[in-house]
């Protein structure tokens, strides 16, 4: 009786290892790269560590199928390495002999995510799921793109710009034109001229000798 | 005797010193004036400092191995540019007239130089003001974190799937994933380009958008001519030399800026490719904008005794300068960008080894790489052979000469997304380029606005911003074909033939004008500033309209002399004497012109009336 126990007990790892296989149908690989993420604060990779990665994705097949059966056991991992990379599958909680189907386990992955990334304080990029890609946020979009706002704010400067140089140039056209009539007026009170020199001028004066004549007369002698 | 051809005439042509130094002081030109000479100097500087120095210069200086390109450049500057530009400087200021009416003045037949550079003005400001406007598409864009060309779009198919989950998945655009991101915004979501030239594609709206803003932001600032352009030029010209500044002290922060530098700076020992030379030479011909007219229009405002001379050195120098400044701060930002490919490059080929054979993180460094590398090709030859692992070689990143339009919007913009808070850096690059292009653009629009003035285009009661804003609008509808989407094809097009070979004719044709036609002699000695100088013995006196000025209490010989040529001959000296004009303290070969201060406040009036010329009591 004690052998077959012990027999069937040593089975059972076996028969779980013969499940979780690299590339198997059912099978996903993870990758980790805690020393990227981390830097100086990074954690080292034990077999505790492996427990809380067992224990959250069974939680996700929780959410995922709201059976609460799934158990840290459910999840098998085989083919750790250095990497800190393994392969895991899930099995039924019901028949542990047959396992999760794919879809379902990355459906249930892709529900959880964040809560598994942040479980080992990772992101999409360090905790790697070879074969579910990375999810992203949608992009935000505003009603109006940013770039026809600050064109407008741009273009309603400018042409206030325009509006006002063009309006300050007619009212001060205007004004010229009134003070050239104004100086018309004037002139006409102005002095006779003729030859362009004025009558005034030359009325009434002798004139006035210049500098340049005066060492000439210097050379007469005086009478 | 220098060699000279006839040019009879030339004389009634232009003023003469007398009557520009009485036009100084009466200001009866009617033509604008600078405010001061610092607008004058940061127009010209303005003009002269363009997108080709920020975008042309470090290229050629790469290419042709840094160091030792700038020895021809910096000969070429001292023995081409400055000539050039003095020359230019010089007949605007002294035939006080914009590029047409100067060189009909010199020659009616050479009407054409004018006309010529008209048209490249006109030609070249069409596809310049396009590529402000994608400067301002790409500013336009900049107000945004993360900026759209550092990331691709997503597909549209994203919202198909998974739509019970608040996140989908990813699926980028392939054209974006194929090539990159900034590739993708620059090729497709601005130009959106067609395959050739033959596929015109439709017009791009947002492009049209960006080309108005361009154009109304050119007229606003040319709206009155140097009026407006010259408050204008107190930002547009300094900007860019106070952003430059700001990009050096970031640009030598980051990793790998002083590598570039170097780079840049390390002759190839060229000097003797003729290649070299001719670049040199073409790089300071067109850096300088000459033959386009607008220089010469520029300095026409001007006061005649303005020292054109020291301008010419002056700019040239700030030209020279600012293009050796320009290259280096370009060349600190592709170093560091150069630098972070080849990081990157480095981390992929690492990461791809480490996930292929399990190892440790952390294992292979940039350092024990290459050991490795060694070490697991011995062992596993075919794996390492599938992995496809890149050649990572930084030098070969950095000699990625890029010019042009590629080196802004696609290289520098590349490099500003990897560099913290980019947004800022961003608009800072736009804004820097933005003033530079329109800077530039003010000395095309006045070489083409002006001599469409003086061909009486448009009727002169017209006032001055109907006629900049008829301009602008046309320029605007014809420059439409460059935002449709064959439009890059069509700008390099207009590039490559509207802007070279034209400017090189006119520059010969503007040299031999000057030097032949209008001959070097009078270039040289007008120079002289103060009391004008004779020269020339010819002996004409043609007769002078003594016009009684009632706006200036100034000595009544204030007026419009038609042109006195001073002589030798007695009869001149004697007559002028008989004004009172001669200044007998001064001795020297020739007689000279008292100058205004030294004018007799009163007239003999025997002497005076200008029909009384030939009395000969007067000697």
């Amino acid at each position: 009786m004690l052998a077959k126990v012990l027999l069937a007990l040593s089975l059972v790892p076996a028969l779980a290892l013969a499940l979780c296989q690299p590339d198997g149908q059912d099978a996903y690989n993870v990758r980790l790269s805690i020393k990227t993420a981390l830097g100086a604060n990074a954690y080292e990779w034990s077999e505790s560590e492996q427990f809380l990665f067992r224990a959250t994705l069974a939680f996700a097949m929780r959410q995922y199928t709201g059976q609460e059966t799934f158990n840290v056991s459910s999840v098998i991992v085989c083919d750790e390495t250095p990497r800190v990379s393994f392969w895991f599958v899930v099995t039924n909680p019901s028949n542990t002999a047959t396992l999760i189907p794919k879809n379902t386990v990355e459906a249930a992955i892709r529900l959880s995510r964040n809560r598994i990334n942040s479980a080992f304080l990772l992101s999409d990029k360090t905790l790697q799921f070879l074969g579910i890609p990375p999810t992203l946020a949608p992009p935000s979009q505003p009603s109006l793109p940013v770039w026809l706002i600050v064109f407008g704010v741009v273009m309603g400067l400018v042409t206030v710009g325009i509006l006002a140089l063009i309006i300050s140039g007619f009212i001060e056209r205007k004004k010229k034109e009134k003070t050239i009539e104004d100086e018309d007026e004037e002139e006409k009170q102005e002095r006779i001229m003729e030859n362009d020199i004025s009558c005034q001028t030359l009325e009434g004066k002798n004139g006035v000798n210049n500098g340049a004549y005066t060492h000439d007369e210097d050379r007469l002698t005086q009478l | 005797m220098k060699f000279k051809l006839p040019n009879p005439g030339l004389d009634d042509r232009i003023p003469s010193h007398e009557r520009l130094e009485i036009l100084e002081k009466e200001e009866t030109d009617g033509r604008p004036k600078w405010d001061n000479k610092t607008q004058y100097m940061l127009t010209c500087v303005g003009f002269c400092v363009g997108l080709g120095n920020v975008w042309r210069f470090p290229y050629l200086c790469q290419k042709y191995g840094g160091g030792a390109f700038m020895i021809p450049f910096l000969i070429l500057l001292v023995l081409e540019g400055i000539p050039l530009l003095h020359l230019e400087f010089a007949i605007g200021q002294r035939l006080r007239k914009g590029s047409l009416g100067v060189w009909t003045a010199i020659h009616p037949y050479l009407g054409g130089v004018g006309i010529s550079a008209m048209c490249v003005s006109f030609l070249v400001s069409l596809y310049y003001n396009t590529i402000i406007a994608w400067v301002m598409w790409y500013f336009f864009n900049s107000f945004q974190d993360p900026l759209p060309w550092s990331q691709c779009p997503l597909n549209d198919n994203r919202t198909e799937m998974h739509q019970s989950w608040t996140r989908v998945a990813e699926s980028y655009v392939e054209e974006c994933d194929k090539s990159s991101p900034v590739d993708y915004f620059w090729y497709r979501t601005t130009l959106n380009s067609s395959t050739n030239i033959d596929d015109s594609g439709s017009i791009q709206w947002w492009l049209l958008l960006c080309l108005l803003c361009a154009w109304t932001v050119l007229y606003v600032c040319c709206i009155r001519g140097i009026e407006t352009t010259g408050k204008a030029v107190y930002v547009t010209s300094t900007l860019p030399f106070v952003v430059l500044t700001i990009f050096l002290i970031r640009g030598l922060t980051l990793k790998g800026s002083v590598d570039g530098i170097i780079f840049l700076f390390t002759p190839n020992a060229k000097l003797s490719n003729p290649e070299t030379w001719l670049n040199a030479g073409a790089q300071v011909l067109y850096s300088f904008s000459l033959a386009f007219g607008g220089l010469i229009s520029f300095s026409s405002y001007n006061s005649v005794h303005n020292n054109c001379e020291q301008d010419a050195v002056t700019i040239s120098l700030i030209n020279g300068f600012t293009s050796v400044y320009a290259a280096t701060v370009i060349y600190s930002i592709i170093g560091f960008r150069a630098t972070e490919r080849f990081d990157d490059c480095n981390d992929r080929n690492i990461l791809s080894l480490t996930n292929t054979f399990n190892l440790p993180e952390r294992n292979i460094t940039a350092d024990n790489y290459d050991e490795f590398l060694h070490k697991l090709n011995l062992t596993y030859p075919e794996v390492i052979k599938d992995l496809n692992l890149e050649t990572c070689n930084l030098n070969a990143l950095l000699s990625e000469g890029v010019e042009g339009t590629g080196l802004a919007f696609i290289v520098f913009t590349e490099a500003i997304t990897k560099m913290p808070v980019s947004p800022l850096w961003a608009i800072l690059f736009f804004i820097m380029l933005f003033c530079l292009g329109l800077s530039s653009m003010f000395g095309n629009i006045e070489g083409v606005l002006v001599p469409l003035q003086d061909l009486n285009v448009f009727p002169k009661s017209w006032p001055k911003e109907a006629l900049t804003g008829i301009t602008c609008l046309g320029s605007f509808l014809i420059a439409l074909i460059f935002i449709q989407g064959s439009g890059n094809y069509w700008l390099a097009l207009f590039d490559e033939f509207a802007g070279s070979i034209p400017l090189l004719i006119i520059a010969f044709c503007e040299m031999v004008g000057v030097v032949y036609i209008y001959g070097i002699d009078r270039t040289y000695l007008k120079q002289q500033k103060g009391a004008a100088t004779g020269y020339g013995c010819d002996g004409k006196i043609l007769a002078g309209d003594l016009k009684h000025s009632r706006k200036k209490a100034m000595p009544m010989y204030s007026g419009g002399w038609k042109g006195v040529m001073l002589g030798c001959q007695n009869r001149c000296r004697d007559l002028l004497r008989c004004r009172g004009l001669v200044d007998e303290t001064q001795r020297m070969e020739g007689a000279h012109l008292k100058t205004p201060e030294m004018y007799p406040t009163e007239l003999n009036p025997d002497c005076c009336l200008a029909d009384k010329l030939e009395r000969p009591h007067c000697g």
